[in-house]
């Protein structure tokens, strides 16, 4: 290789390696083909990926087989992977030592030098796609002739617009040649935003992005069956989606798709990460480009792209927080201390009781019992949860075997005798605490000293909910977040109170329930709750200020969060905001003030602030203006976006002085995976870090 | 597939009575030395039996997996990954339908042979119509008597002498019985052995009946066998005569004239008559009788001769009237006691004509399909003969052995 590669090697020096394993295959036809295994030598628990020593001895390896190639010793050659794996993508713990442009530059150069020698080895080469394939691992194969594809291969996808990259090494350039442009924007940018989504085998042999789908008992047999008769030219191979771009009618295709494509980008993201928008551009040039002048621009983007704070935060969140701290939280218990949950009672029989009722039943299998103060209301309970169940039936989620269990196990009862043997007993009705007070006194006197006891409250203390119990230290504050079926947090709070058995049990319940959990204190609405609704008063008080609605809900449209203020206002419900910001008031001050507009608003029964106009535009309800009162002090949306920074470093400084959670990064756990905010800020701090905001308002920055 | 339609007896579907049973196909992985430098190390048992029961699914298009009865799948130590019913694990991991039931059978070398017999028990009595028999044995995976408990009382009560209970022992004690057996002699049909495998792998006959296996070393990528890795072409008497005698200091049996350690896996595809027409099978083999039989356990090897004595009696044939033998070689001297009894010279041409499991290998309980298939192919290749035998010793002092007519024959179907 002429570029010298050492540096950006020794940078790893403690790389898992890939190596690349090869053995020749006499094929039945009298061919030689060579057999390229990426193996790291580990179970299936550590993915292969692709670093630079393994790019390396991928290129070393592939360099002898061309000069084979050359002399005529070999016919094809083909890349397989360990078990379950083709290639997991790059190494993403390589990627965020590139301190420097350059180092950045080396390694993207790296992957298409390997790469290139696949696409050119002399003689054609294949790839038998046996298992996951992401990102340079599906590039790996896309830049071989041919393509096998195992049913059972996991996911294949290029993901790098959701991690803040482009698809370049040559994903970018070869994907939309193959299977069209519409289909490749679908893998390139749809798919990565839309919660990361992926191809099963037979999907991708679908798009075409594979040749031959095989099961998984003989792949590699079925595969290298495969390439010998397209070696000997008794298989032809057609692509029907596979396009050729100098012709006009493509180009147009291509362009068009790339507009729709932005649009879905803006609608997500808002210009916000500019990742996906980069993708666009690669791809839009490379219409009419050669493969080699794709790659300049491939790499100079990477260059660019792994220099943002949005790649970085991105990484952040996806190896330390989801991959790590979401599956080990911080202050978990030992979980030999956890009981076994074998009841479970559910308090209420409201949609959030119900929720809870669906989950535990589904995801524990075990007796659940819900209660309320009229058996109508626990009909109607009941049906909802039997509803749920039977739609999951029809999406073919639950068999009826599934469906038989989960309903036998479900009922209602209008006393609380029910719980007496239940191990577990959740409330969630309305949020009073005299009300919850006097449910946990009634559970009390049913249930075992053991039973543990919590509280699905979002604001109220759990503390005072335990004051007047007889064992305060069986309650803990167990916190989804709507709708309970599809957000994956769940915090725990412990109050002086509560034993570790309890904690434990609740941690315990909570990895059976499948949620990302996180210890936090008895403090006012925990973490989530707390953060978005000082985010939300900040902008409710800018705008009863007299910003026009407009401005103040569009004012943090760079940070890119899942909705504006006005629109998660309305989906939380008015009344519960309120509510929620009351209690915060009453705990921490005016840092949330309650809006006499939003009080006004709740009272009149209005439920949004915008309502759509003649034309399907989104304009400010006409009841709700006539109900409003503004100041004199409109802002801009600058003026906001700080106000906001400087109020969420503030809120979470404190929170954090407060030891509601063990450190920054939980805080960036739960605002991604209790609020979706978006992985390129990190969750938050990184971003309040980034923008200044940390120095500006606590002095010092959340992150070293 | 290799058969050659133009071959096929155009008596073969009307002469069948419904309740026959027919051999329609088998096949086999290639066999690999156990232990760690062989080709199947860190590959899993279940998963050989599987490549052997797809390549044969494929084989045969014909018949729809959901038309197969049952799955009966051989293997002498049944933990672990040859643990768990293996006839249904296998059927399971084969993708073939759910319906489709399975079980595991032990008889040690003669589990395939016996899951092929147990099948043609079934299919005569009208319970199956289309069955697959085969075996597997890792024996690196495995090592032989693997958590075996002997029974106190076969010491205390002499039922059997410790020393039978190791093969290569019995395998001394039939050289004593049998002086005329000489070292020289085995040596000699073991490089017999080697020459006409290496014979039949340049006639094409081996690789048609092989499946590809892809199989994973730790530490290496994927390789993909087709060729069996026993086989030692070129053994030559003298490289023979230096080899120790592991058993017995100054004895005769050796690595070179026994079978060696393997892992393998073997399957085939029985038939009745009924479901060849139903389906417009083509059948290679019908089978005419078989017999087991014991004999003492510190002799095992000798087991072949009275089950042979057994089958042939059970058919109303003679033994003059079997034109092909295959014949399991655990060791030469078990092969040469058997062709002794019968008067059939060792280097007659009718016996393991591609030679045999000194130089093939013996994964124990696979080995019975592989005579059979075998068989099969030579009576393609042979229309002038009409009966052969597959026939085996077996642990513990057994034999077994199937008779098989051959439906290329002028006369096949013709009620002897």
């Amino acid at each position: 290789m002429t570029q010298d590669f050492s540096a950006v090697a020794e940078l790893m020096h403690d790389e898992t390696i890939t190596h690349s394993f090869t053995k020749d295959v006499a094929l039945p036809s009298g061919k030689t083909l060579v057999l390229l295994t990426l193996d790291n030598g580990l179970d299936h628990k550590k993915p292969t990926t692709l670093g630079p020593n393994g790019l390396l001895e991928l290129h070393a390896a592939l360099e002898k087989q061309a000069a084979r190639a050359k002399a005529g010793e070999i016919h094809g050659l083909a890349i397989t992977g360990k078990p379950y794996f083709l290639i997991a993508g790059a190494d993403l713990s390589a990627v965020t030592r590139l301190s420097a442009p350059e180092q950045a530059t080396a390694m993207a150069t790296l992957g298409h030098r390997a790469y290139a020698l696949l696409a050119d080895l002399g003689v054609p080469t294949f790839a038998f796609t046996n298992g996951l394939a992401l990102g340079g691992g599906l590039e790996i194969a896309l830049a071989c002739t041919y393509r096998t594809v195992s049913t059972a291969a996991g996911a294949l996808g290029l993901p790098e617009a959701f991690l803040g990259l482009i698809p370049g090494w040559a994903g970018v350039y070869r994907l939309p040649r193959l299977i069209g442009p519409e289909n490749a924007l679908q893998v390139m940018v749809e798919n990565p935003l839309n919660n990361n989504r992926t191809l099963s085998g037979p999907a991708a042999y679908k798009l075409g992005v594979a040749d031959a789908l095989f099961e998984p008992a003989d792949f590699i047999e079925s595969s290298v069956a495969f390439a010998d008769g397209v070696l000997s030219g008794d298989i032809e191979v057609k692509r029907e989606n596979s396009v050729d771009p100098s012709d006009p009618e493509v180009a147009r295709r291509w362009l068009q798709a790339a507009d729709k494509a932005e649009q879905f980008v803006d609608a997500k993201l808002s210009g916000a990460a500019p990742a996906p928008y980069k993708v666009l551009e690669v791809f839009r040039q490379g219409l009419k480009l050669t493969q080699k002048e794709s790659a300049e621009l491939e790499i100079q983007a990477l260059t660019e792209l792994m220099a943002t704070n949005q790649f970085k935060n991105t990484v952040y969140a996806f190896l330390e927080l989801v991959q790590k701290r979401g599956k080990r939280p911080a202050g978990a218990p030992n979980a030999k201390l956890a009981r076994p949950v074998t009841k479970v009672g559910v308090v209420g029989a409201g949609l959030m009781a119900s929720q809870l009722a669906l989950l535990f039943v589904r995801k524990l299998n075990v007796p659940v019992i819900i209660t309320d103060l009229d058996q109508s209301r626990i009909d109607k309970g009941l049906a909802y949860i039997h509803g749920e169940i039977d739609k999951l039936h029809g999406k073919g989620r639950m068999s009826q075997d599934a469906v038989n269990r989960a309903k036998a196990l479900v009922s209602g009862s209008v006393t609380k005798e029910v719980f007496a043997d239940a191990d577990f007993v959740i409330e969630a009705v309305f949020e009073e605490l005299n009300v919850k007070k006097q449910v946990f006194a009634e559970v009390e006197a049913v249930v075992s000293p053991e039973c543990i006891l919590a509280t699905n409250t979002s604001s109220l203390s759990v503390t005072e909910m335990g004051r007047d119990l007889l064992h305060p230290e069986r309650l803990v504050g167990f916190h989804f977040f709507n709708p309970v079926a599809v957000m994956p947090l769940l915090e725990i709070a412990a109050t002086q109170w509560t034993n570790e058995t309890t904690v434990a049990t609740a941690f315990a319940l909570g990895k059976n329930l499948r949620k990302t959990t996180v210890r936090t204190k008895d403090a006012t609405a925990f973490v989530v709750n707390r953060v978005l609704l000082r985010l939300m008063s900040e902008v409710q008080a800018a705008f009863d200020e007299g910003t026009d609605a407009q401005t103040a809900d569009t004012a943090l449209t760079p940070m890119g969060l899942p909705m504006t203020p006005f629109t998660l206002l309305a989906m939380v419900g008015l009344p519960v905001a309120q509510h929620v910001n009351e209690s915060l008031n009453a705990s921490f001050g005016d840092r949330f003030a309650v809006s006499e507009n939003l009080g006004k608003l709740v009272d009149a029964k209005i439920t949004s602030l915008w309502a759509k106009d003649g034309n399907g535009q989104p304009m400010l309800d006409p009841a709700a203006q006539a109900l409003l009162s503004f100041g004199g002090k409109p802002s801009t949306k600058d003026e906001i976006l700080t106000r906001v920074q400087n109020a969420l470093a503030e809120e979470i400084g404190l929170l954090l002085s407060e030891g509601v959670v063990a450190e920054a990064a939980d805080v960036d756990l739960c605002m991604i995976t209790g609020a979706g905010w978006p992985m390129h800020l990190g969750g938050i701090t990184p971003y309040l870090d980034q923008v200044g905001a940390s120095e500006r308002v606590n002095g010092k920055k959340f992150n070293s | 597939m290799s058969v050659n339609t133009s071959t096929v007896p155009g008596n073969a579907h009307t002469s069948l009575d419904d309740r026959d049973v027919v051999f329609i196909d088998g096949v086999r992985t290639p066999f690999g030395k156990a232990g760690e430098k062989g080709i199947y190390h860190g590959t899993r048992a279940d998963d050989l039996a599987v490549k052997a029961v797809r390549g044969l699914l494929r084989r045969n298009p014909e018949i729809p997996a959901e038309k197969i009865d049952e799955i009966a799948m051989a293997a002498t130590t049944q933990t672990g990954d040859q643990g768990l019913t293996i006839g249904r694990t296998v059927g399971l991991l084969s993708g073939i339908p759910k319906s489709v039931p399975g079980f595991a059978i032990d008889r040690m070398c003669a589990g395939a042979m016996t899951a092929v017999t147990s099948l043609a028990g079934g299919i005569a009595f009208g319970s199956y119509d289309v069955a697959i028999a085969g075996g597997v044995e890792h024996m690196g995976n495995h090592p032989m008597g693997e958590g075996a408990d002997p029974n106190p009382r076969f010491l205390s009560e002499k039922i059997v002498d410790p020393q039978a209970l190791n093969m290569g022992n019995t395998a001394e004690n039939l050289h004593d019985r049998f002086p005329e057996i000489t070292k020289e002699r085995a040596d000699s049909y073991a490089v017999a052995s080697q020459n006409k495998l290496a014979r039949a792998y340049e006639n094409n006959q081996i690789q048609p009946d092989l499946v590809a296996v892809a199989a994973q070393r730790p530490g290496e990528g994927w390789a993909v066998n087709t060729v069996d890795e026993p086989p030692r072409p070129g053994t030559s008497l003298e490289s023979l005569a230096e080899l120790r005698t592991p058993f017995r200091a100054h004895g005769r049996v050796t690595a070179g004239n026994a079978a060696g350690l393997n892992d393998g896996a073997t399957a085939a595809m029985l038939a009745s008559g009924a479901a060849v027409r139903e389906l417009g099978l083509t059948p290679k083999m019908r089978m005419v009788s078989f017999a087991f039989a014991g004999v003492e356990p510190d002799v095992m090897g000798y087991g072949p001769v009275p089950a042979t004595e057994k089958a042939l009696s059970k058919a109303g044939l003679s033994i003059t009237d079997i034109g092909l033998f295959e014949i399991n070689e655990a060791f030469a001297v078990q092969v040469l006691s058997f062709l002794d009894f019968y008067n059939i010279a060792q280097d007659d041409e009718r016996v393991n004509r591609y030679g045999g499991a000194i130089a093939v290998g013996h994964p124990l309980a696979s080995s019975g399909v592989r005579l059979m298939t075998q068989l099969a192919r030579q009576f393609e290749e042979d229309h002038t003969v009409r009966y052969g035998i597959t026939t085996m010793c077996i642990g513990l002092g057994m034999g077994g052995t199937v008779i098989w007519e051959n439906p290329n024959h002028a006369e096949f179907g013709a009620k002897a």
